[in-house]
């Protein structure tokens, strides 16, 4: 590998930004700032969003409606979906490590359109408030996150609108991300680096945004018109007034099913990041990796109707949906088999990182595999809008996507604080993780299987032991956030000192100090060519100065 | 291996980076510009397949009134096509550091473009249907109205550019024609979404 020491110049002292803990409450426009902004503001939504699946749960231990009332149920369970979803996962993923990440990745001192960015940061807090503040006006929204007519125009207008006033808000701040993203990875490389030399994240980012750009605006549209509807009282969604709520579906979906890879690509990404390091193997099938990518985009964005295969869609629709469904399970296949390949002879440090990113690989690949059977016409009419489709999806997003939030934030919190997490705290946290999640969603393959309905409050008391199994799972999942939030605040003041690469990394992130300086490098940025230029012989590589912490001392 | 080079000095001359913060990046705000507006086509791609969608499927309601007449919007379409015409005039004056006649082509287009709003507004009283009255005649207001909006906002920026180069040191000039060249390419846009909306709307 080649790495370019950096240049002799003086180190300029800027201050861009203000001091202190106090600018991560700013209008600053530091990259790692905006990141650590939206990864604790996320964290702060997945914490409430748990909570409310904590009331969901605590509900289902009975077949009867009896720990909240049913319009209660019907509120947590949309704003549950909705926080998750838009506050939690797909800011962090894209957000929080894009931000922090690609400026790095690309040998950038920061973001295309730095002010931009913290504009698109800073539209999350207040829709995240209003959204949920709705509750408490006049009770938030009831027609589930996917807000399908005609239950969006019947059920209560105030919440309802509120809802997708804070989705568009966060739609327009996932936008501006894009926009950010795609020109960063584009436009600001450093000279001298391919793109075919970036670090996997890269790709998986520039594949999130371009869904971003393209499919979020005809979300925006949908609800502008879903909104008229409310308030105008004109009919296009409304059937009585003779209007189409397939019409909405499709428009729905086009955003939303691409939105799923907007949740999963930059997990992908990430694990390809995390996975070379701690094996210290170079990533398997980089431009296979890159060409699945690029191919998950395209398939992504011609699959929407696969959610809607009893809505009354024609034949030769099911037929295309089908296949082209059937055909993201061949790039997704390839990207698995390629981190099994890296895994495989690896010297594997089976750390706390290295454990999510397998309970990942693992879940994942079993919420794949359900998502290729829910492709299936003849099955999916069967379990559609059962519990087998909230276990398959739980598998996707929380299996897949937050398996890798907590990977990344074991693999980058030295970075990020210069301080370790504890390792044994980190191990009881991925054990119950693990163990809670599949407990809890494992089980509801089988209650969707035997046709328990989801989104109800209520439901047949033959599948009380099961569903009371579930709830026991989420338990351990709540349980296992203590020992995480213990870890990352004590770790925070009294964790061991981290050094500049402690995992002997040669992506450019590590090659400059921990926490890095507010331009990133002292110096000129570092052109690394083979970010996993990990396991070549002993005798040819130096693993001490390929860390790369020579490199940027050398530079001041 | 690891081998660490001395500075690439072929590189050196390329890196915008180099001098960093005091030197000045290089301009991607068009890159962006154009990156929204993919957003914001996709934005009427989705209004239009819903049009589309709803002409091919959802017949309208016994009784119920959807005509449209041809002169105005064709008058409309013209307006556009003209306007950005002379926009691009305005733009190609500034490059000669003709501010005035710059500012003469700017004012020209702007006027075209409330012409536009104008017309789209007499249009608006006079057809025989309401916003909320059919299916169709809502999403015809839906689009007409997102796209008239934008020209409103493209007519602003036209007023604002023209107020900034008022002066041959000020800020839109010769050398610093990004607000102008940004307006353009919006204004552009919206003219080419005319075009396909008037296709869709009325012709077909």
């Amino acid at each position: 590998m080649t790495i370019t020491a950096p240049q002799k110049t003086a180190p300029t002292s800027p201050s861009l930004q203000p001091e202190g803990w106090l600018r991560y409450l700013s209008f600053s426009v530091d990259h790692k700032v905006i990141g650590i902004q939206y990864l604790v503001c996320g964290f702060a939504f997945y914490l409430i969003g748990g909570a409310m699946a904590g009331a969901i749960r605590t509900e289902l231990l009975s077949p009867v409606s009896d720990f909240m009332a049913r319009d209660v149920y019907n509120q947590i369970l949309t704003l549950h979906g909705t926080v998750m979803i838009f506050l939690w996962i797909v800011p962090v993923v894209n957000g929080a490590f894009g931000n922090y990440l690609i400026p790095f990745y690309v040998g950038a001192r920061d973001m295309a359109y730095p002010r931009l960015n913290a504009v698109a940061f800073w539209l999350i807090p207040p829709a995240g408030l209003m959204l949920i503040s709705s509750y408490f006006i006049t009770g938030a929204a009831q027609s589930g996150w996917t807000a399908y007519p005609p239950l969006s125009i019947t059920t209560p207008a105030t919440g309802q609108i509120i809802w997708i006033l804070s989705v568009l808000l966060l739609g327009g701040s996932s936008i501006f991300g894009g926009i950010n993203f795609i020109a960063t990875i584009l436009k600001l490389r450093r000279p001298g680096l391919k793109l075919m030399q970036l670090p996997m994240y890269c790709w998986a980012m520039l594949g999130t945004s371009i869904l971003v750009v393209l499919s979020t605006p005809v979300l925006a549209g949908t609800l502008i018109m879903l909104s008229f509807d409310i308030v105008a009282h004109t009919g296009f969604f409304n059937p009585g007034m003779g209007g189409n709520v397939v019409v909405y579906q499709h428009l729905f979906w086009f955003y939303s099913h691409p939105a799923v890879y907007i949740m999963v690509l930059p997990a992908f990404g990430l694990v390809s990041e995390i996975l070379p390091v701690h094996c210290r193997k170079p990533l398997f099938g980089y431009t296979t990796m890159v060409y699945s990518i690029m191919a998950i985009v395209g398939l992504g964005l011609v699959v929407w109707a696969h959610h809607m295969f009893t809505s009354g869609t024609p034949p030769w629709m099911r037929l295309f949906f089908t296949i082209a469904t059937a055909f993201i399970a061949v790039p997704t296949g390839i990207k698995f088999f390629n981190w099994l390949a890296t895994l495989w002879g690896g010297r594997i440090s089976l750390n706390s990182a290295v454990l999510f990113s397998c309970g990942f690989i693992v879940n994942f690949v079993l919420g794949g595999i359900t998502g290729v059977a829910l492709a299936q016409v003849p099955f999916d009419v069967h379990v559609h809008d059962t519990y087998f489709v909230v276990a398959h999806f739980h598998y996707i997003v929380y299996g897949g996507s937050v398996f890798v939030i907590f990977a990344s934030i074991y693999h980058w919190y030295p970075k990020i604080t210069g301080r370790m997490l504890d390792e044994h705290l980190g191990r009881l946290h991925f054990l119950l993780t693990f163990v809670g999640f599949n407990l809890c969603f494992a089980p509801q393959h089988w209650l969707g299987l035997n046709g328990m309905p989801r989104r109800g409050a209520e439901y047949d008391p033959q599948f009380q032991l099961v569903n009371q199994i579930s709830s026991a799972g989420a338990l351990l999942m709540a349980i296992s956030t203590l020992p995480f939030l213990w870890n990352v605040i004590a770790s925070a003041f009294y964790g061991a000192i981290a050094g500049d690469n402690p995992w002997r990394a040669l992506t450019p992130e590590w090659l400059t100090s921990s926490p890095p300086p507010v331009e990133n490098w002292k110096g000129e940025p570092p052109l690394v060519t083979h970010p996993y230029g990990y396991g070549t012989p002993a005798n040819e590589i130096d693993l001490n100065s390929a860390s790369g912490s020579d490199l940027w001392r050398g530079g001041q | 291996m690891t081998s660490l080079t001395p500075p690439n000095a072929q590189f050196d001359h390329l890196d915008d980076h180099v001098a960093d913060h005091g030197a000045e990046h290089p301009d991607h705000r068009m890159f962006g510009l154009a990156t929204f507006l993919v957003a914001d086509a996709m934005t009427f791609a989705g209004f239009f397949a819903a049009y589309l969608t709803f002409r091919a499927v959802n017949p309208l309601m016994p009784g119920a009134i959807y005509e449209l007449e041809l002169p105005l919007p064709t008058l409309n379409t013209i307006l556009l096509l003209v306007s950005s015409a002379t926009f691009h005039r305005a733009g190609v004056n500034l490059r000669r550091q003709n501010n005035e006649r710059c500012r003469l082509w700017l004012m020209l287009t702007a006027f075209l473009g409330l012409g536009f709003l104008a017309s789209q507004m007499v249009e608006y009283f006079t057809l025989p249907f309401g916003l909320t009255d059919n299916l169709y005649a809502s999403t015809f207001y839906a689009l007409t109205g997102f796209h008239g909006l934008h020209v409103t906002l493209g007519t602003l920026m036209i007023l604002i550019v023209w107020w900034q180069c008022r002066s041959p040191s000020g800020r839109v000039t010769a050398s610093n024609h990004f607000p102008l060249e940004a307006a353009e390419l919006y204004w552009h846009f919206v003219d080419g979404i005319w075009v396909i909306l008037f296709v869709i709307l009325y012709l077909i």
